[in-house]
Order: C-alpha cells, then sequence, then structure tokens
C-alpha cells in the first residue's frame, strides 16, 4: 500500500514538476525584485510592513491558483484521457490513487511554498535586516498557508471526482472566496433569526474557515501568535481536509468510468 | 480450471435527462477462457467488446453477474498483478520516457525495484523500442505508443493478458509488428484474451473466438473449424470455354481467360457440374474446396438479426 501511495504521490509531483508549474517562482522572486525600487523610498517600518504583506499574500494566492488549477484536474484529466484504465488495471485501489494524488499535490504545493519562503526572507534580510526574533511569527503565518493549501487542494479533488474541469474551478475558487469571508458569515448568523439563522449558521460550519487562517496582517504589524491559535488552525485543517478527501474517495469508489 | 470465467455480467446504463430509460450495453455474458489460450473477442464497433473488458479490469461496475480470474474474484485487486491490460487507443503520461513509464507501472504491480531495472530494458527490447532512450512519450508515434502499451501490459509478467483493439489505428506495418508481438506471447504460454473488429488478425492469431454483436454474444467457436464449417463451396477449373452457356445456372463468378475458365460451385451441384462438364467434353483441371473465411462465420452471426427483421 505504501509502495503504491508513495509511486502516485512521487509521479504527480513529477508531473507539475515536468509541466513547469514552478516556474511561477520566477515570477515571485522578479515581483520582489521589481518592488525593490518602492521599498528603499520608504521608511523603514513600512517598508517591513509592505514587504511581508505583499510576500505572504503572494506564497498564498500562488499556491491557491496552483492547488486549483492543477487540483481540477487531477482526477477529471486521469479519466479524461483514460490514463487511469492502466492505474486501475493493476492492484491499486481507488482510494489509494485519490490519497496518492492528493498527496502529489500537496507536496508540489509545500515544494512551490519552500522556495518561495526562501526568496521572501532573503528579500526581507536584504531590505530590513537584521532579522529579529519576532520575525519567527512570520514562519507560524507560513505555516498557517500550508494549512489552507491542505483545504484548498481537498476541495479542489472533492469537485474534481465528480464534476467537469471549469464547474470545479468554478466551485473551488467560490469556495475559496467565501471561506476567506467566513468570520463575516458568522456574524451575520449571530445577528439574524429564524431560517436565515439556521441556513448562516449551517453553512458557516460548511464552508472552509480561512479567515481564522489568514494572519499575515497580524504578523505584518509584529503581534504575537498563541499557541492555542495554532492548535486549533492545525486540528482545524487536518479534520477538514481528511474529511473532504474521504468524501471524494467514497464518491470516487462507487463512480463508472466512461 | 478456466483462466478466465465470465458467469452472466451484464450491464445497463441510465440515458435520458431524468436517467430513467435504461440502455442494455453487454447482456448477461456466459464465457470461460482456457490456460493458455489466445481468444479473439469479435464484434462490430459499439458490440460490447469494450464494456466487458473494462468491466473485468473493474473500470466500470456490472449491473449483475461475475467473473472470475486465474480463480479469484475479479475484484480482487491482488488477482491484477497477474494480469496485463492494454485499453483501446491508450494514451500514457506523456511527461514521461517509456523507462520511467514503465518503472512507474511495474512498480504499481509490486515488482521489486531490482527486478525493474533488469526487466524494463528486456522488455522494451522486445516491443521493439531498445533505443528510444530517455525521449518523452509526446514526441512519440501512434505505432510507438501502441507498443509502449503492450510494454506496460507485459512489464510485470503476467499470466493473463488482455488487449483491447491492439491493432487498431495502425498503419500495416504496425499491425505486422503488433501482431509479431502477440504472436510471441502466444508461444511464451500466456492467456491472451483480446478483442478486435478485424478478423484476419484474429484469424491468424486465436485459438478460439466468439462473436459479439449489440451486446449479445452470438457464437463461440474453434477458429480452425469455424473456417472450414463455414465453407460450402469449391472452386472447379476446366478447359473447354463452350461448356460455359450449359452451367451457367449451377456456377458462380466464371472467369474466362482464353480457354481456360475458373469458377465457383456449390458442394451440393458440384457432382452435377463435373457431369455435365464430362458430357460438353471439357477437360477437367482441377477441383479446389473453398474453406470459409471468418468474415463469413462473423458475418452470419452479426447479420442474421437484421435479415430476419427484414
Amino acid at each position: 500500500m505504501i509502495s503504491r501511495l508513495t509511486a502516485i504521490t512521487l509521479n504527480t509531483f513529477r508531473e507539475a514538476v515536468r509541466d513547469r508549474v514552478l516556474y511561477n517562482l520566477v515570477i515571485f522572486v522578479l515581483i520582489l525584485l521589481a518592488s525593490a525600487p518602492l521599498f528603499s523610498q520608504i521608511s523603514i517600518d513600512i517598508e517591513r510592513l509592505m514587504l511581508v504583506n505583499l510576500g505572504l499574500s503572494a506564497i498564498s494566492i500562488f499556491g491557491v491558483i496552483i492547488a486549483i488549477f492543477i487540483g481540477i484536474g487531477l482526477v477529471a484529466k486521469e479519466i479524461d484521457k483514460k490514463t487511469l484504465y492502466t492505474i486501475l488495471a493493476r492492484p491499486v485501489r481507488r482510494w489509494e490513487f485519490v490519497v496518492g494524488k492528493y498527496l502529489g499535490l500537496v507536496l508540489t504545493l509545500l515544494t512551490n511554498a519552500a522556495f518561495m519562503t526562501i526568496g521572501f526572507f532573503g528579500a526581507l534580510l536584504l531590505y530590513t535586516r537584521p532579522l529579529t526574533r519576532s520575525d519567527a511569527s512570520l514562519l507560524v503565518a507560513i505555516y498557517f498557508i500550508l494549512l489552507e493549501f491542505l483545504i484548498i487542494t481537498a476541495l479542489t479533488l472533492l469537485f474534481s471526482s465528480f464534476s467537469s474541469p471549469i464547474f470545479s474551478a468554478l466551485f473551488a475558487f467560490a469556495l475559496f472566496v467565501i471561506g476567506t469571508f467566513s468570520e463575516d458569515l458568522k456574524n451575520f448568523a449571530s445577528m439574524s433569526h429564524g431560517m436565515s439563522k439556521w441556513g448562516a449558521s449551517a453553512a458557516s460550519w460548511l464552508i472552509p474557515n480561512f479567515a481564522s487562517l489568514n494572519i499575515i496582517s497580524q504578523v505584518a504589524h509584529k503581534q504575537a501568535v498563541g499557541g492555542n491559535l495554532i492548535l486549533f488552525n492545525t486540528a482545524y485543517a487536518l479534520l477538514y481536509s481528511a474529511t473532504v478527501t474521504l468524501c471524494a474517495v467514497l464518491i470516487f469508489e462507487r463512480r463508472n468510468l466512461k | 480450471m478456466h483462466a478466465i470465467t465470465i458467469e452472466g455480467l451484464r450491464k445497463d446504463y441510465a440515458a435520458g435527462f431524468w436517467k430513467k430509460k435504461h440502455i442494455t450495453a453487454l447482456k448477461p455474458l456466459h464465457l470461460a477462457i482456457d490456460h493458455g489460450e489466445t481468444f479473439g473477442f469479435l464484434g462490430p464497433n459499439g458490440a460490447g467488446k469494450t464494456t466487458t473488458l473494462k468491466l473485468l479490469m473493474g473500470i466500470i461496475f456490472p449491473t449483475a453477474g461475475t467473473a472470475t480470474i486465474l480463480g479469484r474474484q475479479y475484484q480482487d485487486p491482488e488477482i491484477k498483478k497477474r494480469i496485463g491490460f492494454l485499453p483501446e487507443q491508450p494514451y500514457f503520461y506523456d511527461y514521461l520516457s517509456a523507462p520511467e513509464l514503465l518503472d512507474y507501472f511495474a512498480g504499481l504491480s509490486g515488482m521489486p525495484a531490482a527486478e525493474r531495472k533488469q526487466r524494463i530494458p528486456a522488455v522494451l527490447e522486445q516491443v521493439g523500442l531498445g533505443d528510444v532512450g530517455n525521449k518523452q512519450l509526446r514526441k512519440f508515434s501512434k505505432g510507438m505508443l501502441q507498443r509502449v502499451g503492450i510494454a506496460q501490459a507485459i512489464v510485470h509478467d503476467p499470466e493473463v493478458v488482455l488487449l483491447d483493439e491492439p491493432m487498431s489505428g495502425l498503419d500495416p506495418l504496425g499491425r505486422h509488428e503488433v501482431r509479431e508481438l502477440i504472436q510471441s506471447l502466444k508461444d511464451s504460454g500466456k492467456t491472451i484474451f483480446f478483442s478486435t473488429h478485424i478478423l484476419s488478425d484474429a484469424e491468424a492469431l486465436c485459438d478460439r473466438v466468439a462473436v459479439i454483436h449489440k451486446g449479445q454474444l452470438r457464437g463461440v467457436g474453434v477458429v480452425n473449424e469455424l473456417r472450414s464449417g463455414a465453407g460450402t463451396k469449391s472452386e472447379v477449373i476446366w478447359q473447354g470455354a463452350d461448356a460455359l452457356p450449359a452451367l451457367t445456372k449451377d456456377v458462380m463468378d466464371p472467369h474466362v481467360t482464353g480457354e481456360l475458365v475458373r469458377a465457383s460451385v456449390a458442394r451440393d451441384q458440384l457432382d452435377r457440374v463435373l457431369e455435365m462438364l464430362r458430357k460438353q467434353g471439357a477437360t477437367l483441371i482441377s477441383v479446389t474446396p473453398l474453406h470459409g473465411t471468418l468474415e463469413e462465420y462473423f458475418l452470419a452471426h452479426t447479420s442474421k438479426e437484421e435479415v430476419l427483421k427484414a
């Protein structure tokens, strides 16, 4: 089982690398370099604030875009091109295929984020040196972005297991946007009455809470991140992505391939 | 014990906007294939051949029925270590090279890394791709991809090989090469179950064939017997074109070359024609029984229903 999962995971990663997905890193570096003249013209504190906001937002947005655009094709493309036929003709369980594809995309996103993080800290060192102890909270923000990737990848995989790539992309992107404003949805639920309260409450529980995972503004202002939040977000992201992946597996296990 | 036993496999599809209509792609199919046998599954396009293979591979699920392969349930993932499968018009990860693809598939089939390292170059050599190096599959021709397809089906040295239209879309040279490959698998004792609508391929390779049409099995038989069974005519050649007018009702497709006449004669008319030739003073050159072709058998089993309807 482990060897099959590993093989599918690594092949998914290899596909992303060979399809030049990681070229986005070049764009990321160019953005940081291009913004250098801006940083040199503003005061030290604002300089850091802008760089952190820009760098971490870029890591998050690039990752989400990659997750959605690769994720929507993870299963659908394999069915469409019938590459799945030769996989399922081997001793590969359907759940192994789905989980292997998921892990492969997560590995791609982790690698991408790792390179971006190195570039980000390099830029930070260049423009706002020296790094201080409080900069460690930036790593927590990046860790939360990785947790965000776990959830968005699971969601795109779920949509990919029963829907066309275009609809999968639309659903996943819509959920990402709504999830970013999930706190507002909770506030709306608390202020509503009757059916709309039920509806808004149910939606706020079902929709992924990306708002809680976004602490970019907080760390940009050098505010500390509580240990409880780290624990809560870790448990939440793992549980949410595992549940969504399980749903994807259950759908895929019963699916007749065309 | 048979290598493959299909017991009433059936597949219905829901159709229409509300999915209330049901279309039967495969009526209950009963079939047994022996060990070491090369079995051809014949039928026109849309007959149910690919549906049957997809059911056996667990790509789609049956509405009813079951099957066993090498004595185990066909859905048992472990049995798939002993099966090789080539889908129709296969498409592979085109960002991989042929050795990488084979390594991936052999790994999924549970073959240890050390064994893969030795086996993959040998299999590539066997399918005539020993010199492709690390060229990505996106640069391969259709014929080369078909050979890669066969290579991935046999890379883990399976006992049973299932091939869906292995010669489809290939030029005559490609078809010949693939036919040679299947022959070599047959010679090495593999059980081969392959679907095709190219009858000459089935005739050349198969021990037995089954004909399927509109999702229903129409007949199963040994190729040699089917061919001889379908033969109902003889070719008669004689010298003496003057004798032909008296025989026009008894012979078919006469061809006259100078004084030489060649014609087909129905088996039950043969004695009468020979007697007439003797009376007309013609010189008999030869009488050759014509074996029926698989095509005649195929047509007889795929068009009977339409003829009856007409």
